[in-house]
């Protein structure tokens, strides 16, 4: 057991049973899942991405780059979590990922052996080139191979999320620096959100011994704001991004075994917190070493080993090796030591400083200076380790090896709005750029890594941050108040005098050179792979492989190689590869410039980004107010955009194919009704309403008599129609305009566009009435009588209600509109009732024409009837064609301009090539046309897009065929000629005869008189 | 999230708003045929890296056409202003 019984924030009262691939294991209250399978003795974690080479546990937090697992089972599997952010909780069931069969014996570790195959670029010399058709076989061993973990098939029960949350400043991370700032901020009265990634507060101050002093102040800070009210601290948080506008986004899990999605419990919840400022207090990560097989077991990052014995009780090593380049390494060595390890130094640099030296002696630890690692030795977990050294080679035994290549502030975050970072020579390292307004940032971010200088620039951050939200409450106020004092002495004391945890990385390019594979060639010192992506399994000679072939910027390194591209998205390598391409180029760092950052930080589960938003809360449905009556007479219901409509009625048939023909014969021998609520309606008043028609339509409005109707047809500005629809002249200054369903909101809003933008001098008001009205059409040879048997009390002869006339009256107290409009081609009249009483008006139509043999139709059979009428309706107004294309131009006669009607006469729309509007018949027996089919000439080869295309189609039962409209060349498109109507989709060819699209009743006399 | 401050509503997130294009073109009058006015009209921008005047429609408010002047590169907003009224 590496589990210590002393040390850590755990709770070693509360022991918790989890399992990891199967086996039972237990942690404590306080444990990660890292922690837990460290002082289980778990080693092997998982298998790498491409080599499938045994890894483990390689650092403490979100930057893991190894140790990925699935947590949960079914539905709640959720593949690729990094071990260290995972919180132990009981019943947790964690599984390794790509290894099979076993964790210790993996089949495809063989890839190893192929490795000089699998370099850099394999896929795309291998399958890009002349042999690219292997691809298509290879592509599912190799996708199989290469992957991670796999999510779960069923669908998840669990319950996700999605909140708003306010705050003047918003402090992303819980360290001492953000901790300082929170409290800054709030005691001069900001209302402050603080986030915190982990399930604790306090930053790297829990990977001190949690009995010193960094833990007492930690405790005085936290018992400080958690006593004021206007303090939200959130832990188990992550910030994944940052937006326009402050906004940041929040990744909140809950406790993922105790949730109950039956209680509404959600697992995750997505925030987004909209702050007036925001100090980013992100902190820095360590850096790695590379070194011939760096990513054995049993070695991690210098802090990692400090964490795990600090925070969690767990001595990872007893033999250990600390390899660094700088002073922070040395505050790790001595807490080993002093838990029990022998612990051995090798410093890159020449001369470490006295005082390091002094306390390293103190505690035991022997220190090497001028050594570096040149290999590990050791398959599953470390044994030795091969140092070089001036005097040569030398090897030492040991069972953990923690590396340290300085830090890289973590400024990610900072970044995400697209401000590059900058590099600072003196540290090194990337720090924020110039942010915008009302950001800030503290801390290690900064690149100025002691404790006391963390806690002094959040202060300072917290109140510019605060002066930023509420500059007049801020200059009053000037809150003094007791920040308490961190000690200095915490940790090691650094030779130039800084005191704190995290001594600047000194300039030794050591890091950067300390390879077998040697950066451009600098060095070769042992055999073995050097990583620096572990996860991608990216080594440092497949860097020099990029280089070589010529993917020399940051950005084409990163694809051509896939660093930096795993789920870790880099954090713990990206450095690396920047400084060895630098030196491949002889180039500075800031020089080769840096990849582009962008969210999320860490992944985040799509679950948590739907939210409720799936299955059916994925779009609101708009229901008719007829919807239930359809529901409950057997209609079969159909999404069209967002609206429910009925799709045909059970009771014509149960297959829609039968059931669109009869309710299109019953209209055209009796009647039909149909829900036509979703039309989208507008009322156009105003002095100068029909001037403002006669402008957006481009047929006249201004001369409609009041109490008529007119069909119109809008364009675009660029000539292109737009709309159809009818208008009725309800008063002198009072429209009342019909839009297609699927185009309501956009006619409307483009109505208004017009008045507010182009001619505010029109009096004119356009208001949507569309949710006030419930229609319906009836229609058919006795839809008259039936009216008239529904209304007794109204005049529906010919005389008082002609075609294209308005009927008004009241029903149920409110306005009742009909008019009389045909779209299926046959006596039919529109009935606007008011939206409350449209259920009981359908009613009594059905009930007074029932016996006229009145029955309701679907959308199926309204489509079909108005295909038989040739009328055009969204297939053929599908946005590119002009009045021409589809035979209306003579509608456009008026004097006076419309909208779009100088670009529709563009010299290209004139194409008599240019496709325009047919009937078409098929001259198959037994056969069928289909829309999407493509049109040929007979003897034509069949390539390419033909000479035009069928839009609609429907079985004609009055003609007995089947009949369509389509879109054909001008110059082809003569009546009688013939084509075939190939549908390659189900491999059909079958002839057709160009004929009029008015398919029946030429004249109109069916719905005249 | 960009935030309008739109002049009826207050201050509103950008997803209640339609965004609709450069407002910087000016719109020939109804009566003109000229056929290269309506083709810069429609199909000319200038796509400019800095201010630039656009329109946006508060769909889910007021309704109102807003003319709304945003830096293209750092998405800052630097005015709010109705369609209606403001000269082009």
């Amino acid at each position: 057991m590496r589990r210590l019984n002393k040390l850590g924030r755990i709770d070693r009262s509360q022991p918790i049973a989890f399992t990891f691939d199967g086996k039972t294991m237990t942690g404590f209250r306080g444990d990660s899942l890292a922690s837990a399978m460290l002082a289980n003795d778990v080693t092997i974690v998982g298998r790498s991405f491409k080599y499938h080479r045994p890894r483990g546990i390689y650092s403490a937090g979100p930057e893991e780059p190894n140790a990925l697992v699935t947590i949960g089972t079914g539905g709640r599997r959720e593949p690729n979590l990094p071990a260290t952010t995972v919180e132990l909780a009981d019943g947790l069931v964690a599984e390794s990922q790509n290894r099979w069969p076993s964790l210790k014996f993996d089949v495809q570790s063989i890839n190893s052996w192929f490795s000089p195959f699998l370099a850099a670029g394999f896929y795309y010399k291998t399958f890009m080139g002349p042999t690219r058709r292997s691809w298509m076989f290879y592509e599912h061993f190799i996708r199989k191979a290469a992957g991670l973990g796999r999510a779960g098939q069923e669908p998840d029960p669990d319950r996700y999320e999605v909140r708003h949350l306010f705050a003047d400043v918003a402090v992303v991370g819980a360290g001492p620096a953000g901790l300082a700032a929170a409290l800054a901020a709030a005691e001069a009265g900001a209302k402050v959100v603080l986030v915190e990634q982990d399930f604790l507060a306090g930053g790297y101050l829990l990977s001190e011994p949690s009995a010193g002093q960094a833990g007492a102040w930690l405790a005085g800070m936290l018992a400080r704001l958690a006593d004021m009210p206007n303090v939200s601290l959130m832990t188990r948080t992550i910030a994944f991004g940052a937006y326009d506008g402050n906004v940041l986004g929040l990744l909140e899990r809950h406790n993922s075994s105790s949730v109950d999605p039956r209680q509404g419990e959600a697992r995750q919840t997505l925030g987004l917190l909209r702050a007036k400022s925001i100090v980013y207090c992100t902190g820095s990560i360590e850096r790695p070493l590379t070194f011939a097989n760096n990513d054995r077991p049993g070695i991690m990052l210098a802090s990692a080993a400090r964490t795990y014995l600090n925070r969690y009780g767990v001595l990872a090593g007893k033999r250990v090796l600390v390899a660094a380049d700088n002073d922070s390494a040395y505050s790790a060595a001595i807490d080993l030591a002093a838990a029990g390890a022998q612990v051995t130094i090798a410093d890159s640099r020449a001369q470490p400083g006295p005082q390091l030296l002094e306390q390293a002696r103190r505690g035991g630890i022997a220190v090497r200076a001028t050594s570096m690692i040149a290999k590990a030795i050791g398959g599953h977990n470390v044994r030795a380790v091969v140092l070089i050294e001036p005097r040569g080679k030398t090897t030492l035994e040991c069972d953990l090896i923690g590396v340290s290549g300085g830090w890289s502030p973590t400024v990610h975050l900072t970044s995400h709005l697209g401000i590059k970072p900058v590099y600072r020579e003196d540290i090194r390292a990337f720090v924020p750029g110039k942010l915008g307004a009302g950001q800030f940032v503290a801390g290690a971010v900064t690149g100025s890594f002691t404790t006391e200088a963390a806690v002094d620039d959040g202060h300072r951050a917290g109140n510019e941050a605060f002066a930023f939200c509420d500059a007049a409450r801020s200059s009053q106020a000037q809150v003094k108040f007791d920040l308490p004092k961190i000690n200095a002495k915490l940790g090691v004391i650094g030779d130039d005098g800084n005191s704190g945890l995290r001594p600047k990385p000194p300039l030794s390019p050591a890091f950067s050179t300390q390879t077998n594979e040697g950066v451009g060639g600098k060095m070769n010192l042992a055999k073995g792979k050097a990583f620096v992506d572990l996860q991608m399994d990216v080594t440092v000679s497949d860097i020099a492989l990029a280089h070589q072939e010529g993917y020399q910027s940051v950005e084409h390194l990163k694809r051509y190689t896939t660093l930096g591209m795993g789920t870790d998205q880099g954090k713990t390598s990206n450095f690396y590869a920047l400084s060895a391409m630098a030196g491949l180029r002889g180039m500075a760092i800031p020089d080769v410039g840096t990849t582009t950052f962008r969210p999320p930080f860490t992944p985040v589960a799509v679950g948590a980004l739907a939210g409720l938003s799936h299955g059916h809360h994925y779009k609101p449905f708009r229901r008719t107010p007829m919807h239930d009556w359809h529901v409950s007479n057997d209609a079969e219901m159909l999404e069209t955009g967002l609206w429910m409509r009925p799709w045909f009625y059970h009771a014509s048939s149960r297959d829609v194919n039968e059931a669109y023909v009869a309710e299109m014969r019953n209209v055209r021998e009796a009647a039909g009704l149909m829900d036509i609520s979703t039309l989208g309606k507008i009322a156009v008043q105003g002095p100068d309403a029909a001037e403002f028609l006669d402008r957006v339509y481009v047929n006249g409005f201004a001369k409609l008599p009041v109490g008529r109707a007119r069909y119109g047809v809008m364009l675009r500005d660029d000539g292109i129609v737009f709309d159809d629809g009818t208008t009725t002249r309800v008063g002198d200054q009072h429209f009342f305009m019909t839009t297609s369903t699927a185009r309501a909101a956009d006619v409307m809003s483009r109505l208004e566009f017009l008045l507010d933008t182009a001619w505010p001098d029109l009096r004119v008001s356009v208001s949507s009435v569309s949710d006030e009205w419930a229609a319906m059409s009836v229609a058919g040879p006795k839809s008259r009588d039936i009216l008239a048997a529904a209304f007794p009390d109204l005049d529906v002869s010919n005389d008082a209600l002609p075609h294209m006339g308005l009927l008004e009256g009241r029903y149920r107290d409110r306005p009742l509109r009909i008019i009389r409009l045909s779209f299926s081609g046959e006596r039919a009249y529109e009935i606007y009732a008011g939206a409350s009483v449209g259920k009981e008006a359908w009613c009594r139509l059905i009930d007074a024409g029932t016996p006229f043999g009145l029955k309701p139709y679907g959308i199926e059979a309204l489509g079909a009837l108005r295909v038989e009428k040739g009328h055009v309706a969204g297939p053929e107004i599908d946005g590119r064609t002009t009045l021409d294309d589809l035979g209306l131009r003579r509608m456009a006669g008026k004097s006076s301009g419309f909208v779009g009607e100088v670009l529709g006469r563009r010299q290209a729309f004139s194409d008599p090539e240019r496709p325009r509007l047919v009937g078409l018949r098929c001259v198959e027996d037994g056969r069928r046309l289909r829309g999407g089919a493509i049109l040929f000439r007979p003897n034509e080869p069949v390539q390419g897009h033909g000479l035009g295309r069928i839009t609609s189609t429907t079985y004609s039962p009055t003609l007995d065929a089947w009949v369509g409209l389509g879109l054909l060349a001008t110059s082809a498109a003569q009546e009688g000629a013939e084509f075939i109507a190939h549908y390659p989709l189900k491999g059909e060819a079958v002839r057709a005869r160009v004929v009029s699209p008015t398919f029946l009743d030429p004249k109109g006399d069916w719905f005249h008189g | 999230m960009l935030q309008i401050k739109c002049p009826c509503c207050g201050p509103r997130d950008h997803d209640e708003f339609r965004y609709a294009g450069d407002a910087s073109v000016g719109r020939p009058a109804h009566t003109d045929a000229d056929f290269e006015r309506w083709y810069r009209y429609v199909f000319v921008r200038e796509n400019p890296a800095g201010a630039h005047r656009e329109y946006w429609q508060h769909v889910m408010g007021c309704r109102q056409w807003l003319i709304v002047e945003r830096n293209t590169v750092n998405h800052t907003i630097l005015s709010v202003n109705f369609s209606r009224g403001t000269p082009a």
